[in-house]
């Protein structure tokens, strides 16, 4: 293995690790404001992508604008999920309501494959160029990746830290008696976070279509994700990020090192993760001690 | 509504209670033994099929439905059932030996994945079980030199201390015996100290480790047990395929199992038998609706899995106790016959932390 090799692994790598953390965000943040994994945020960002798709080629507006409306459209539609379904689970036993996620995420997949068809397609960015760096070709779809998730780490630290909506989720996930009687909406202020999550894959789903090509099987990178997050440590976000990214940038190498098992590696070391430091890196949950 | 004098402490752990239990269960045996004399060749094998169903739905309600945890990987112990039995009958090991030993392999392989994810949070296994089984399926993809790969693995025929059994009623009644052990066994189990402990599991982990429960021991037995029935129906399985294909594993068979388990009612063996029913007749449902719909929505690519996963939605939203509580809330109606009413069978809500005041 030549060094431009390695180079060129370890940026298709960490790009892929960062598409990883931006679908693991989302879960996170579902999982810290109520308590639920969504099984089915793959097939968010699955939507996320065909809804940019059926903007930008079948209605015919520029990319940059069908962007917008397709993330705010997973947006809406995110809010809805929690407003009409999610919300009357609340007291269930939680195995149904993972069990309750997986049949949405059926449903959403195979409604996709129904409507925009079963093979791939192929999203028209325009940042589509190679560049080549001393011998190492650097694809600006890579890039893009990596600087995306910067801008929106950034982005979704001043919402959460500076903003008066972003403080009152913070308030409703951390103690939602107290959120009450502060007169947080809280039951909005949930499916906000639904909402936000929702954003959050559909733009993990256009920044990574270039690299992965628009299809239903989208849905197992959102199932990559959640073993990064699980590998990080479920609950947090600094876990969650170097989970995804330790996955992400493991993936190529050993995917090139042994290639029959191309494509199952993240599995695998979320499982050799579990059996050796069940509670993943960073640990997170705790439990209840009699 | 019948009542139930009791005079003796034993009546408490009776298998079957009262007289209509007996009488349905009495008349169920009766039809599944003499089956092979009023249903034709095609049928019967098609009935082999389902008590494997039945098996392997049972498998997943020790798990699901006793012990209260989520396994999106049942499919993986199928295959592991299936392959190790194919294998071992083609090295000529014979098939009274070959059977338990596939079922005891599924069961160590439950036991050690049951190991790595007993002592977290419920979602841990579910994930877990979920990488499981897409592992399993890449390995028996290519892993060629002994499972044969993507070419497939031709499965030998059933034989028994030496004769061969390969007429529709010999493998019929080698099944319905293997079902009608592993359905006693488990309700056995369930009336024993360890399924008691299980249960106590699922309902409630702190008050079960108060009273002493070794939780993740527990938890692991559940899953090293579930995983051996399930190892079992796997290995009946490859006699009814003829020819094991590693995409007959694949996560779509652990989504059956689960709707199997949650349509038929969680938490009852004959929510297993009914979920097996449901299962069977689905596809024909499917033809049938097939008929209805317009043919753009028929004859698209996808619809069963959209049933698979709307019908999965439904029960859990609005039934959660599945065909078997219908069942029961329908006998409680013509028991009781005016004096049904609905809170009989309010569910009780558990609330977590963050979910009380939503």
């Amino acid at each position: 293995m030549e060094l431009t090799d390695v180079m060129q692994l370890t940026l298709i790598g960490l790009s892929q690790g960062c598409g990883y953390a931006m679908v693991a965000i989302g879960f996170v943040f579902i999982y810290r404001a109520t308590e639920i994994v969504n099984f089915s945020h793959g097939e968010l960002m699955m939507l996320g992508a065909y809804m940019v798709l059926t903007f930008s080629q079948i209605v015919g507006l520029g990319f940059w604008l069908s962007a917008v409306l397709g993330i705010l459209s997973l947006g809406v539609f995110g809010y809805l999920l929690d407003a009409v379904v999610m919300r009357r689970m609340v007291g269930e036993a939680q195995t149904s309501i993972f069990i309750l996620t997986v049949a949405i995420g059926l449903i959403l997949r195979s409604l996709a494959g129904m409507i925009w068809g079963w093979s791939p397609q192929a999203l028209d960015v325009p940042f589509l160029i190679d560049v080549n760096l001393g011998g190492v070709i650097v694809g600006m779809d890579r890039i893009g990746i990596i600087a995306g998730t910067a801008i929106l780490c950034v982005l979704l630290y001043v919402f959460f830290a500076k903003t008066q909506v972003g403080l009152a989720i913070q308030a409703a996930s951390q103690n939602q008696l107290a959120a009450y009687y502060n007169r947080i909406p809280v039951r909005r202020m949930i499916s906000v976070v639904w909402a936000i999550a929702a954003m959050v894959a559909a733009f993990a789903g256009v920044v990574m279509a270039p690299v992965t090509q628009i299809d239903t099987g989208m849905t197992a990178f959102g199932i990559k994700a959640l073993a990064g997050a699980v590998v990080g440590g479920f609950g947090s976000i600094p876990g969650a990020l170097l989970g995804c990214l330790l996955i992400g940038v493991a993936e190529p190498f050993l995917d090139f090192l042994f290639p029959p098992f191309k494509g199952v590696f993240a599995y695998i070391i979320m499982l050799v993760v579990l059996f050796i430091k069940p509670a993943g890196l960073i640990p997170q949950t705790y439990s209840k001690k009699v | 509504m019948q009542v139930q004098f009791k005079t003796h402490y034993r009546q408490d752990i009776d298998l079957l209670s009262d007289r209509g239990t007996r009488f349905r269960v009495v008349l169920a045996l009766v039809l599944a033994v003499s089956a092979p004399l009023w249903v034709g060749g095609y049928y019967l094998g098609e009935l082999s099929i389902f008590l494997t169903y039945i098996l392997a739905g049972l498998g997943l309600m020790v798990l699901m439905g006793f012990s209260g945890q989520v396994s999106f990987g049942h499919s993986a112990f199928l295959g592991i059932g299936a392959y190790g039995h194919s294998v071992l009958l083609g090295h000529g090991v014979p098939f009274v030996l070959s059977l338990p030993l596939a079922a005891a392999l599924s069961g160590v392989a439950g036991a050690v994945l049951g190991r790595a994810v007993s002592k977290m949070h419920g979602f841990y296994l579910a994930i877990a079980t979920l990488a499981f089984a897409i592992i399993v399926e890449t390995v028996l993809g290519e892993w060629t030199a002994v499972t044969g790969g993507h070419m497939g693995l031709a499965v030998p025929e059933m034989e028994l201390f030496g004769y061969p059994l390969t007429a529709d009623w010999q493998t019929y009644y080698v099944i319905l015996g293997l079902v009608l052990f592993c359905i006693l066994g488990v309700a056995n189990l369930m009336r024993s100290p360890t399924g008691r402990r299980m249960v106590a599991v699922r309902d409630s982990e702190t008050s079960a480790r108060s009273l002493g429960v070794d939780i993740a021991r527990t938890r692991i037995l559940a899953f090293a047990i579930s995983a051996t029935i399930t190892g079992l129906a796997g290995a009946l399985l490859a006699h009814m395929l003829f020819f094991l294909a590693p995409e007959a594993f694949a996560i779509n068979e652990s989504l059956k199992l689960l709707l199997m388990v949650i349509v038929g009612g969680l938490g009852t063996i004959t929510g297993a038998i009914f979920g097996a029913i449901f299962v069977t007749i689905l596809p024909n449902l499917i033809s049938l609706l097939g008929e209805v719909l317009p043919s753009s929505i028929a004859e698209a690519a996808g619809l069963e899995q959209l049933l698979f996963g709307a019908i999965i939605a439904a029960f859990i939203v609005f039934e959660p106790e599945g065909l078997y509580g219908r069942w029961r809330k329908l006998r409680h109606f013509l028991e009781t016959f005016p004096y049904y009413k609905r809170a009989t069978f309010v569910r009780q809500k558990r609330y977590l932390k963050t979910e009380r005041f939503r």
